[in-house]
């Protein structure tokens, strides 16, 4: 399946067959009523779902414009959105048969997400992560070891994420007969943009009630971070029909786009094909991959999920960007306000927010991803 | 002369090729250069020219420090042209297949890239993550300037699958004889005759077998079963060790990759005339 003409399947020709496999696995749980009852009662009875949507009444006040709702994904266990689409794939993989779960983390959240359903559903996993990544979050790597992973620290090349996903790829591809690849953001060869989208569509799904209920109306923006997408996509999907509805996304500025240290690859990017998918990235006029720079471990790759660079080509998302100074101090900002510490990438979202809410009205409401939490940023700021 | 006529050309004399891969730019051009012409006077019979790429995830540790090396050189597509281009002026005739990754090639745009390949006089192209599903209109394109298509095949390919394959290359269908990525191996798959006799039935395209293919031995073993051998790792980890003696070492890699290729070709012919 393509997202217009972004997405696609572009891998080494071992990859082929499986994808395929690992597609009808996934097309076949969403028609399986027994596969849905048990992901459902994971997400309510061990994640802690559904999140509470919190109104943000001090840092509303403090800005002086539209109305601010947090959708609190760092409630959700583990600290972040990403357990949504680890528990839904794990279920995916036990249903194919697989005993071996691969995965790669950049801030560590997906690693320890993917290490917390491994131990639920007593799995074998192994974890790559940028070398780099292991020294910045090193409260994730303990983490994920108590849980039983194996973290395998990637030494070529950046020593992030993008790294990280590379060396999963590989050890997949050699082991491809018992692992399962189990890809963290909405990213990668088809069907995995879906597969992750669908599995934490929740986020928009709940969101979309609880506004609803609390206010009796939808949201004027939604807005989130975008790394490779997940959580944003996730809060999207489900009000992509809601017209009203403005999206925006948040990249990693970094030290600023004039520096050419950043991430936002709508801001400086362009069209490729790159770890599976075409997609928008940073990359140089002979087609080699730029390195990218971001304090948030999280949204520091130079690729975006390819549903995004559709959404952004027709107009229905927009997106832009904070640096790392801005996200530090929106990081202390919503502590002080609010008493959340928010992670890093999600204070890139609360970072707009801060910008945005005075240009509107009190009338309007603004909800926005706090896609986890922000204990494991501690030693960064 | 093309890859395909040339591997037809083979099995009507019941002849197997040895198809040997240089990544360019590593060290530097000037050395795949002279490494190039060394390969083909000491019996190589295809030459294939590695695209360097950034993060090149089909490739095991030993090409990606190699494509690493080469792209701090700063050598792009542009460069690998030109040396395919030196290689034609001065009369190197061998077969020529570009291995490279899409992006690179995307970058350059389809069209301009078949159009240089051609002028350059690359004869086939092998785009190590562009399954056929995804590559209608580069198919379109490199047959409308004359270049041919190489297609990976490995296990995990169905049958109906492998036709499709067979039916998208027009140079010579690629064997991965594992799954897994590039590199040096201790023994060739046990279950790989099985798995050829196997393809030999539903492909018409001539077939070709590389990934893990290091010693005379292993490229006698599997030209047994296949049209050609693919060895590169094991010509890469060459290249490597002599890095440390710097200049004195592109000398060094010459002798040490005429003697090993020569082992290697004289390895293959031996397969030759033999197969069953």
């Amino acid at each position: 399946m393509k997202f217009g003409k972004f997405g696609g399947s572009f891998v080494p020709e071992t990859l082929v067959g499986p994808l395929f496999e690992l597609n009808q696995a996934f097309q076949d749980s969403k028609q399986d009523p027994q596969f849905q009852e048990e992901l459902n009662s994971i997400l309510k009875n061990f994640v802690g779902r559904a999140t509470p949507l919190t109104e943000a009444k001090r840092l509303t006040e403090k800005l002086g414009g539209a109305r601010i709702y947090l959708k609190r994904e760092d409630l959700a266990h583990t600290g972040a959105h990403k357990i949504n689409n680890t528990i839904g794939q794990i279920l995916v993989a036990k249903k194919m048969g697989k005993r071996r779960i691969v995965a790669e983390t950049g801030a560590g959240q997906h690693g320890v997400a993917t290490a917390t359903a491994a131990a639920l559903l007593g799995m074998e996993c192994v974890i790559y992560m940028g070398a780099i990544d292991v020294r910045r979050q090193s409260m994730n790597v303990q983490r994920m070891e108590l849980l039983g992973a194996k973290v395998i620290p990637v030494e070529n090349g950046s020593r992030t994420l993008r790294d990280a996903i590379s060396e999963a790829m590989r050890d997949w591809i050699t082991e491809i007969r018992t692992t399962y690849y189990l890809l963290g953001s909405v990213l990668g060869p088809h069907p995995y943009p879906e597969m992750v989208r669908d599995f934490q569509k929740v986020i928009g799904i709940e969101a979309r009630q609880q506004i609803l209920e609390t206010e009796g109306r939808l949201p004027d923006e939604l807005v989130a971070c975008v790394g490779g997408g997940s959580n944003s996509i996730g809060l999207f999907y489900p009000f992509l029909d809601d017209k009203s509805v403005v999206m925006t996304g948040v990249e990693a500025g970094g030290h600023g786009i004039p520096s050419g240290r950043h991430a936002a690859r709508f801001a400086t990017g362009s069209p490729g094909v790159f770890h599976g998918t075409k997609t928008y990235l940073l990359q140089d006029q002979d087609g080699q991959i730029l390195n990218t720079e971001s304090i948030s471990a999280g949204l520091d790759y130079p690729g975006v999920g390819p549903e995004h660079a559709a959404l952004k080509e027709s107009g229905r998302t927009q997106y832009t960007h904070a640096t790392d100074e801005e996200a530090l101090s929106a990081f202390r900002i919503l502590a002080k306000e609010e008493g959340i510490i928010p992670a890093l990438e999600s204070a890139h979202a609360i970072a707009y927010v801060i910008k945005r809410a005075p240009e509107l009205l009190r009338s309007q409401l603004i909800l926005v991803n706090l896609s986890g939490r922000g204990d494991k940023d501690l030693g960064c700021q | 002369m093309s890859v395909r006529k040339l591997l037809n050309q083979y099995r009507a004399e019941r002849r197997k090729a040895l198809v040997s891969f240089l990544m360019v730019g590593d060290p530097n051009l000037e050395a795949t250069e002279l490494y190039a012409r060394t390969l083909v006077n000491s019996g190589t019979d295809i030459l294939e020219l590695g695209v360097p790429f950034s993060d090149p995830m089909a490739d095991g540790p030993l090409i990606q420090r190699s494509s690493q090396r080469a792209l701090k050189n700063q050598v792009r597509m542009k460069d690998v042209m030109g040396l395919v281009e030196r290689l034609r002026i001065s009369r190197i005739t061998t077969p020529i297949v570009l291995f490279t990754y899409f992006n690179p090639l995307l970058a350059m745009g389809v069209s301009p890239f078949a159009q240089q390949s051609a002028r350059s006089g690359v004869d086939a192209v092998l785009v190590v993550d562009l399954p056929p599903e995804e590559a209608t209109e580069y198919r379109q394109i490199l047959s409308r300037e004359g270049v041919e298509t190489v297609f990976l095949a490995s296990p995990t390919t169905s049958e109906g699958r492998l036709r499709l394959i067979d039916d998208c290359s027009t140079g010579c269908v690629y064997y991965v004889s594992r799954t897994g990525t590039t590199g040096v191996q201790n023994g060739v798959s046990e279950t790989l005759k099985s798995e050829l006799q196997a393809l030999k039935k539903i492909c018409d395209q001539p077939v070709i077998v590389g990934f893990g293919v290091s010693t005379p031995d292993h490229a006698r073993n599997v030209a047994l079963l296949a049209d050609g051998v693919v060895v590169g790792s094991a010509f890469i980890q060459l290249i490597e060790k002599n890095l440390i003696h710097l200049n004195l070492g592109i000398v060094q890699s010459i002798s040490d990759l005429a003697l090993f290729g020569t082992q290697l070709a004289t390895a293959v012919r031996g397969a030759s005339q033999k197969e069953s």
